[in-house]
C-alpha cells in the first residue's frame, strides 16, 4: 500500500514562500509549524529565527520590510494575544507583515485552556487591521496562501494565514 | 532618583560614543532614546524611531541586521523599553549577527512618564542579564574618561555587542523628530534601497 504522506502541504506552502521571495522564518515552535521551520532551515535563501514572544517577529518582519527583504512570523493561536500592541506600527505604519497561524482551540480542540484566544484570533487581528486568510480544507490551503501573499506584498497589507484546526487535526488529550 | 557613581549627561554621550555615522542604520526605541537618537543623526534617514510599541527596538533592530549583512546596525534603547522585552537579548545573541550593537542607556527611571523609578536604580543589572542571554561582549561605562574605550567597543569588540551607559536622570536632547511612522518607514526604506542600488 502506497504510504500518504500528510505533511505534502507543508511542501507546497514553502514553496509558495521561497517563490514570493520570503527570507526569514521568525517562530515560536508549534506542531503545525514544525515541519516548515525545518524546511527553512534547510533551503539556501531561508532562514528561521527563535523567538522567545510572538511579538518580536512581528518588530523582526517589520525589520525586514525597512530594508526590503520578507519574513512570515509563524506562531500558534495563543500567541496572537501576544502581539496588539506591537501591531500599532504595523497599522500605523504600513508595514505588510505576513503571519502564518496554526489554530488551537480551534474545530475538535479538547483542551479548556486554549478555547479564549482561540476563540479571539480573528477579532484581534481584525481589530488591528490585518487581514485574515482562513483554511479550514486541503483545496482552500494555495488559494489563501497565496492571497495572503499577495495582500502583504503588492497589495501593502498586513495579513494573516490561518491554518484552522479542521485542517490541521486536533491534538488528543 | 539617581544612580550612585554616575555622572554622564545623556545628551553628551552619543556623539562620543559614534563618531562617524558611515555605513550605519539605527533603529531607536521609543521616547528619551530616540530624541537622543534625533539629535545625534538629525532625525535621518538612516534613522527610524518609535514613540509607542515600547519594547520593540532591540527585535526590529535584529530584523534589519539579519537582512541587511553590509551595514552595521545599532540599536539605542533604554532600561525601561529593554526590561519590556527581555526575551528580545536572548533572540539576538543567540542569532549571534555580526552587524549588531544594542546601545541601552539606562538612567534607572521611567523619564517620558515622570521620572518614576526604574528597576536599574535598585537591583537590577542590565549588562548581567546582556551576559546572561547570551551576549559575549558587554561593556558597561558611566565616566566621562570611559567614553573613549566606549566607542572603541562598538567597532572592534565581538558581536553582536551590548553597552550599557548609566546616566544621570537629566532629560534627553530636545529635538522634534517625525512622528509619522508611515512617513518614517518609506524615507528610511527608499534611502537603504537607493544606497543598494548604487
Amino acid at each position: 500500500m502506497k504510504k500518504i504522506n500528510k505533511n505534502a502541504w507543508v511542501s507546497d506552502l514553502f514553496q509558495l514562500f521561497v517563490e514570493a521571495k520570503v527570507t526569514l522564518f521568525p517562530y515560536i515552535p508549534d506542531a503545525g509549524n514544525a515541519k516548515l521551520i525545518e524546511l527553512a532551515e534547510a533551503h539556501s535563501d531561508t532562514r528561521p529565527v527563535l523567538l522567545t514572544s510572538e511579538e518580536e517577529g512581528v518588530a523582526i518582519c517589520a525589520g525586514a520590510d525597512l530594508v526590503g527583504e520578507r519574513g512570515v512570523l509563524c506562531m500558534q493561536s495563543s500567541g496572537v494575544g501576544n502581539c496588539p500592541n506591537f501591531l500599532s506600527f504595523v497599522s500605523g505604519g504600513n508595514f505588510p507583515i505576513l503571519m502564518m497561524v496554526s489554530m488551537r482551540g480551534d474545530y475538535g480542540e479538547q483542551n479548556p485552556w486554549q478555547y479564549p484566544m482561540g476563540s479571539a484570533v480573528e477579532p484581534i487581528l481584525k481589530a488591528m487591521g490585518v487581514l485574515t486568510f482562513r483554511v479550514d480544507k486541503r483545496q482552500d490551503l494555495e488559494g489563501a496562501a497565496v492571497a495572503s501573499l499577495s495582500a502583504s506584498g503588492k497589495g501593502g497589507q498586513a495579513a494573516a494565514l490561518i491554518l484552522g484546526q479542521r485542517f490541521l487535526g486536533a491534538k488528543a488529550f | 532618583m539617581q544612580l550612585p557613581d554616575v555622572a554622564l549627561d545623556r545628551k553628551e554621550v552619543l556623539s562620543f560614543l559614534i563618531p562617524s555615522m558611515k555605513n550605519i542604520l539605527f533603529i531607536a526605541g521609543l521616547a528619551g532614546s530616540s530624541k537622543d537618537a534625533a539629535g545625534l543623526t538629525n532625525d535621518g534617514d538612516n534613522l527610524f524611531t518609535m514613540a509607542g510599541c515600547m519594547g520593540a527596538a532591540v527585535s526590529m533592530g535584529l530584523g534589519v541586521a539579519l537582512c541587511a549583512p553590509k551595514k552595521n546596525v545599532v540599536v539605542i534603547t533604554g532600561d525601561g523599553e529593554l526590561l519590556m522585552n527581555l526575551g528580545s537579548l536572548a533572540s539576538v545573541a543567540n542569532m549571534a549577527p555580526e552587524n549588531l550593537s544594542i546601545l541601552c542607556i539606562d538612567n534607572g527611571c521611567h523619564g517620558e512618564t515622570g521620572g518614576q523609578v526604574g528597576h536599574t536604580s535598585k537591583s537590577t543589572d542590565l549588562a548581567k542579564i546582556a551576559e546572561g542571554a547570551g551576549f559575549t561582549s558587554v561593556m558597561v561605562l558611566a565616566k566621562q574618561e570611559e567614553l573613549e574605550a566606549g566607542a572603541k567597543f562598538l567597532v572592534r569588540a565581538k558581536p553582536p555587542r551590548f553597552l550599557l551607559v548609566r546616566v544621570t536622570d537629566s532629560p534627553p536632547t530636545n529635538f522634534k523628530r517625525n512622528l509619522d511612522p508611515a512617513q518614517c518607514r518609506i524615507r528610511f526604506r527608499q534611502a537603504y534601497l537607493m544606497d543598494q542600488s548604487k
